[in-house]
């Protein structure tokens, strides 16, 4: 049995948790912090204890709880007795877009707005679960390495927790998220390397240190958060679930969590047992695609790339769960696709025109790619279709910044200026 | 001596050493001669096909070694091979 790295308390163990298993080659393991199997290095996942979970949740009861993510608390690894650090994320926006989904021929596209979150993207769902777990084993000292994102969401959630905080970042980070990261004051180190370099070494680091990374060393209690946004969506669809989401990959982590979600809803009865289940569709940027890669070639194993996009928060080239994503779009009917750096920026315009929404770049890859199979002609047009916009575009602003776009009219203050320059009509 | 820094799931087989100096030429060479020296590591490290299972990273100073020459890449004295758990980061 491995030994916990960095428990300073006994592990507090929830009811509903069995413990952990390896993805790989089934091998278990007591509920700890860790996150790789000894035996292969396959990845942890938790084990629950469906029918103890079954005994408890419900539509009722879901519904009853808090207008939050923990709403889903008896489908989360954290104990019954363990306080939550939170924010008040999840249960977000579901919307039909309508404009959008005229342009593209879809008469029942839903946007999940995650970029709603309190530090602008889904991986508040994610942290709030990781650290909540952590706090709960008696960790002082929380962290994760990030491209991004998940340092505004740990650096937000540890001031929040009172816990002490270290952000690794690459050291070519939009100002946006530097500042965003910042601003709460935890330890940001930036590595002069990419994000893959940045991950590798926290792992290495995390050897030596009684630190609880939330993707790195807490990783299965971290994953299991990403299966709220899912629950969310069939539970704003009216407890169904709909046709295909899209889905953007970065490490896939996340991907992986959307398909045990939708298990799980079918299993514990939430939802009616679809006719087919949900076709899980990922999103890649072609500047950083070794999933997409690894889809094209048939194979579940994903060869590294040196990322070169503008989505730098999707920009993993090493991405840890591509395998299982590749295997999971192939058993759902789901595909793996990927854009372009200018249908990227196309498509953060289009999302902005049609529905009022600025999403970063990696939600112009969800965008992208669903409007480029939209164009080839995936669907008939009455399927429901989701896509999960994950990050807000003030994020990254200067993705779509060009004079060409800009549309500002400068004017003297007076009327007649109004009237030249913006009606285009002389002043009387 | 190129050396391998041996992540903490695989020292019961390093004697619970971090750090395992090897004579080799190239890096299939290096994983033959931690496997001489600590038996079990190829195993642990390397497929059927003699390639590296799926969830095993090597890196070589800075990078993965699959960015660049793979098995076949040349090693100095200074050289540094890190085992790396594949499955890490990101969401």
């Amino acid at each position: 049995m491995q030994t916990p790295i960095g428990a300073a308390a006994p592990v507090t163990r929830s009811r509903r948790v069995l413990g952990l298993r390896c993805r790989a080659c089934g091998q278990e393991y007591e509920t700890q912090a860790t996150h790789v199997c000894t035996a292969c290095f396959g990845p942890l996942d938790v084990a629950y204890d469906y029918a103890e979970i079954r005994r408890r949740a419900s539509r009722a009861s879901i519904e009853a709880g808090p207008t939050s993510m923990w709403r889903y608390r008896d489908l989360l690894p954290l104990p019954d007795e363990a306080p939550i650090v939170s924010l008040g994320e999840g249960m977000t926006p579901l919307i039909k877009a309508d404009r959008l989904g005229a342009e593209l021929g879809l008469r029942n596209l839903y946007l999940k707005n995650d970029s709603m979150n309190p530090t602008n993207s889904f991986k508040d769902r994610v942290v709030s679960v990781a650290i909540s777990w952590a706090r709960a084993q008696g960790f002082q000292t929380f962290g994760c390495a990030s491209t991004g994102n998940l340092a505004n969401s740990v650096a937000a959630y540890s001031a929040r927790a009172g816990m002490d905080c270290y952000v690794f970042v690459p050291d070519d980070l939009e100002a946006a998220k530097v500042t965003a990261t910042s601003v709460f004051q935890p330890h940001l180190v930036a590595v002069r390397g990419n994000y893959d370099q940045v991950n590798r070494l926290c792992s290495q680091l995390l050897e030596d240190v009684p630190w609880g990374f939330c993707n790195i060393n807490l990783r299965p209690f971290y994953a299991e958060g990403s299966k709220t946004l899912t629950y969310e969506t069939a539970e704003q669809l009216g407890w169904r679930l709909p046709d295909e989401i899209v889905i953007p990959i970065a490490s896939g982590c996340q991907f992986v969590r959307h398909r045990r979600a939708v298990g799980e809803l079918i299993d514990l009865g939430l939802v009616a047992e679809p006719a087919d289940q949900p076709r899980l569709t990922g999103a890649q940027a072609l500047g950083c695609a070794p999933v997409y890669n690894a889809w094209r070639a048939g194979s579940r194993r994903v060869q590294p790339v040196r990322p070169d996009t503008i989505a730098r928060s999707i920009a993993i080239g090493n991405p840890s769960d591509g395998g299982d994503v590749v295997r999971i779009a192939a058993e759902t009917g789901g595909v793996v696709e990927a854009v372009s750096e200018p249908e990227i920026v196309d498509a953060i315009r289009l999302l902005a025109r049609t529905e009022g929404i600025f999403t970063e770049p990696a939600g112009g890859v969800t965008i992208g790619v669903l409007a480029k199979l939209a164009r080839s002609g995936r669907w008939s047009g009455e399927e429901v279709v989701v896509a999960y916009v994950t990050g807000h575009g003030l994020k990254a602003a200067e993705a779509v910044a060009d004079a060409k776009f800009d549309h500002v009219i400068e004017i003297d203050p007076s009327l007649r200026s109004f009237h030249e320059r913006v009606l285009g009509t002389a002043k009387e | 001596m190129p050396q391998f820094r041996i992540p903490g799931p695989l020292r019961n087989l390093s004697g619970g050493q971090p750090v395992v100096e090897v004579q080799a030429e190239d890096l299939r060479g290096a994983i033959d001669a931690l496997d001489g020296l600590h038996p079990g590591f190829r195993g642990r490290l390397l497929d059927d096909q003699g390639e590296p299972r799926e969830f095993v990273n090597l890196f070589l100073n800075e990078d993965d070694v699959r960015l660049g020459d793979g098995l076949a890449s040349k090693l100095k004295a200074t050289d540094e091979i890190a085992i790396v758990p594949a499955v890490a980061g990101g969401a």
